[in-house]
């Protein structure tokens, strides 16, 4: 999401990277830059120029002067100010109260926050193991409380029923009661969507936090948000004793600029993305690894973590031998690595971490959408074993019944074909030289090609 | 005007009170008027002459606003050209400026009576509003006297439908609707039966938020305004945009996807109530000269007017009295 964030700066370091020394004009010059870009991507202008002045005070310090390359101590000096701004560490969630422990959820309206509490039931499930009841305080929107009740049912959370003929503080209140004698870990309280300008409105959430007394209040906002973020978060941050903040819709194009003002108003830590549309879309946010986001450096750290969470590491590991042997790639390994693909998240959300993944051009990006990983993965079903292992015996009339089984035209399997043939070199490649050099060599040939 | 006490709730001052819409809108868009549009009057007045000074002070106002790098600088740019002399000559200009960047986009939606059913397909991203915009705009039809029916095109989000019939009941309209998980084309499909069956004068169809990245979704959405396209050519006659006000210079990119897959034929900016918002209007009206119909000022069932580019202007920067 901070794609053109992290263009704006790699272009700025650009011009740094051919200097023999840092001056303070040319300093200066990157610093335009960064702060277009950082007004760019929504962050807050008071933000901005605290931001400016960090860097700007880091960069004149003498770690820079004793170095070797002022383009990488540049670089640095950002990555660092970029992860002080947005806290040093990941953040999780403080659920050590005597239980039930109590998150309660506050937000602009359409932020996103019934959402997010069906993810968040969902991570405490699955990740934590911890038993979750969720109720909605929302007796304002239509049809809200049957949302999350909804949502609860499809992520195996306990379901507080509430009604909108009843007060939010009782049904809060009532919601923890029952999770108490029931036994529940944790309660999950999704509010109404509120202005912050709302007196009303806001003296009805700081009640029901008053009643419930949350371990964790967590201020929902939209990724997508403007320079008014300072204000809501700010008001929402004075209102409220918040404990931590969860970005929404951060899978969009949003250049994430309200992560870092939100960050910097409240002082309170970024706990959670939300991801995509699905309940198991939120990831914990690691401020360190985001900086390398957004610098371009990639965040190989949260890949890797995936993988290890999704993969199959037996098949990884009989892959990679065959890799080093620099032959045997065939049409059933493709494939494993396509499935293997789906279950990370699509390639959207692996181009994201990749280094290097920012100087691909939006139009290739583009191409390489997830309808395309599926439909490879249909044409290599509709062949038989033996076609997978030797592609090459795949002619005319082969071509011609794949095709009619897995819907596609004759020419879709032939450049299929042939992105497979280039992926094999490329393997082979790989066995002699490394990681870095793929990477290279695939830049060029990035469109269609799936990974 | 009461400008300053605006705390009540939204819902509570509905009814039909005497301060005339004018009044209203400019009450509802006091939290905006008092991010920019004060800070900026005492910025001018503070200033003895127009200087470098008081640009840059105007640039920072006006990005703090959202109105976006290129916006800011095509207005600073247009005042500098017009040489004022003293601040005030300075307010002037820059309430032109805006005027002139915004005054295009005011076209306000108007229903054809030729035309039957008038189709309305509803567009956004996840939260900005659509469905309660929807409500809003069937009470606002309804009452200038058109028959309304409404879609249920959301099936993916939970309660989403439940969430529009609550609508329909509240304004005593049809809502055609499918279980959540059907084919948001198949529910168009049959409320464009049911509306040409019944000769209803507008069919308001929602759909499901998407964020304007998803491909796939976006795919969806062209499905959804092909299958309209079968039962008359020029259906969807209207293609309405909803825009969260809150957002940033991403409304851009919502704009630029949104209309590039099914042809954004006007915009609706909700959710004007809260603080500092409404710059962004003009970031967008000075890449795009879209026609922007409606602002949501509040959760009443009212709140919703009709866009009007002085009234905006004046709203956010007062003539000096």
């Amino acid at each position: 999401m901070f794609d053109n964030l992290s263009q704006r700066l790699q272009l700025a370091m650009k011009k740094l990277r051919g200097e023999a020394r840092l001056t303070e004009q040319n300093i200066s010059e990157a610093l335009r830059e960064v702060r277009m870009a950082l007004l760019e991507a929504d962050v807050a202008l008071p933000v901005v120029k605290a931001f400016i002045d960090d860097v700007r005070a880091r960069a004149v310090g003498k770690e820079v002067l004793a170095s070797l390359s002022p383009g990488q101590a540049v670089i640095k000096v950002v990555y660092d100010a970029l992860v002080a701004l947005m806290g040093e560490s990941n953040d999780r969630l403080q659920l050590a109260a005597r239980p039930p422990a109590v998150i309660l959820l506050a937000g602009l309206q359409g932020s996103g926050k019934t959402t997010t509490a069906a993810k968040l039931a969902r991570f405490l499930r699955e990740r934590e193991r911890r038993s979750v009841l969720v109720a909605s305080a929302d007796v304002y929107r239509p049809a809200a409380i049957d949302q999350l009740r909804v949502l609860a049912g499809t992520v195996g959370a306990t379901f507080f029923p509430s009604t909108a003929q009843q007060k939010p503080v009782d049904i809060a209140r009532a919601a923890v009661e029952q999770a108490g004698k029931s036994g529940i870990d944790v309660v999950i309280i999704d509010t109404a969507g509120r202005l912050h300008v709302d007196r009303e409105m806001m003296d009805e959430i700081q009640a029901i936090h008053a009643a419930v007394d949350p371990v964790e209040t967590l201020f929902v906002v939209d990724s997508m948000t403007g320079q008014d973020a300072v204000n809501t978060a700010q008001s929402f941050n004075d209102a409220l004793p918040l404990s931590g903040v969860i970005l929404t819709k951060a899978d969009g194009d949003a250049r994430g600029g309200a992560a870092l003002s939100v960050r910097r108003v409240t002082g309170k830590p970024i706990k959670f993305l939300g991801v995509g549309e699905k309940t198991e879309a939120l990831e914990p946010f690691h401020p360190d690894r985001m900086a390398s986001r957004i610098l371009g450096m990639g965040d190989v750290l949260s890949l890797v973590e995936q993988a290890q969470q999704t993969v199959d590491q037996e098949q990884a590991r009989k892959l990679a031998q065959k890799i080093t042997k620099g032959k045997g790639f065939d049409l059933e390994d493709f494939r494993d690595q396509l499935r293997q693909m789906e279950k990370m998240g699509g390639i959207a959300s692996l181009m994201d971490k990749l280094p290097g993944a920012g100087e691909i051009p939006e139009a290739a990006k583009a191409q390489m959408d997830d309808r395309q990983t599926r439909r490879l993965i249909a044409i290599i079903n509709s062949m038989t074993p033996q076609e997978r292992r030797f592609p090459d015996i795949i002619r005319g009339s082969r071509k011609r019944r794949i095709a009619a089984g897995s819907g596609v035209h004759v020419q879709e399997i032939n450049r299929m074909l042939k992105q497979f043939g280039e992926m094999q070199k490329m393997m082979k490649r790989l066995g002699k030289g490394g990681l870095g050099k793929m990477m290279r060599s695939m830049r060029g040939k990035l469109p269609g090609v799936p990974f | 005007m009461g400008l300053f006490n605006k705390t009540t709730r939204a819902k509570t001052d509905d009814a039909g009170n005497s301060v005339g819409f004018l009044g209203r809108l400019s009450d509802r868009l006091a939290a905006t008027r008092r991010g920019l549009g004060q800070r900026l009057a005492t910025l001018i007045r503070g200033h003895s002459a127009v200087d470098a000074d008081l640009a840059e002070d105007i640039e920072a106002l006006l990005l703090g606003a959202d109105v976006g790098i290129e916006a800011t600088r095509d207005i600073i740019g247009r005042i500098t050209r017009a040489q004022a002399r003293t601040p005030d000559e300075f307010y002037a200009e820059l309430r032109a400026a805006l005027l002139a960047i915004i005054a295009p986009c005011a076209q306000p939606l108007t229903i054809s009576s030729d035309i039957r059913p008038y189709v309305i397909m509803v567009a956004g991203v996840n939260g900005a509003g659509k469905t309660t915009t929807i409500g809003k705009l069937a009470h606002r039809l309804r009452s200038e006297g058109h028959s309304v029916m409404l879609a249920a095109g959301d099936t993916f989000r939970a309660a989403a439908v439940e969430q529009l019939q609550t609508w329909g009941e509240r304004n005593g309209v049809p809502v055609m609707a499918q279980s959540t998980g059907a084919d948001a084309a198949a529910v168009a499909h049959d409320a464009m039966q049911a509306a040409t069956a019944r000769a209803v004068d507008v069919l308001i169809i929602d759909t499901a938020g998407r964020l304007h990245t998803q491909t796939g979704l976006m795919d969806e959405l062209r499905k959804i305004k092909r299958v309209i396209g079968r039962f008359d050519a020029n259906a969807p006659h209207e293609v309405l945009l909803v825009l969260d006000a809150g957002i940033g210079q991403n409304a851009l990119a919502q704009l630029a996807h949104f209309d590039s897959a099914v042809g954004v034929t006007g915009l609706c900016l909700t959710k004007l109530d809260g603080t500092a918002k409404g710059g962004i209007l003009f970031a967008m009206a000075e890449k795009h000269a879209i026609p922007i119909r409606f602002i949501g000022v509040g959760e009443g069932i009212d709140d919703l007017r009709v866009f009007d580019a002085a009234q905006f202007v004046d709203a956010i920067l007062p003539q000096p009295e």
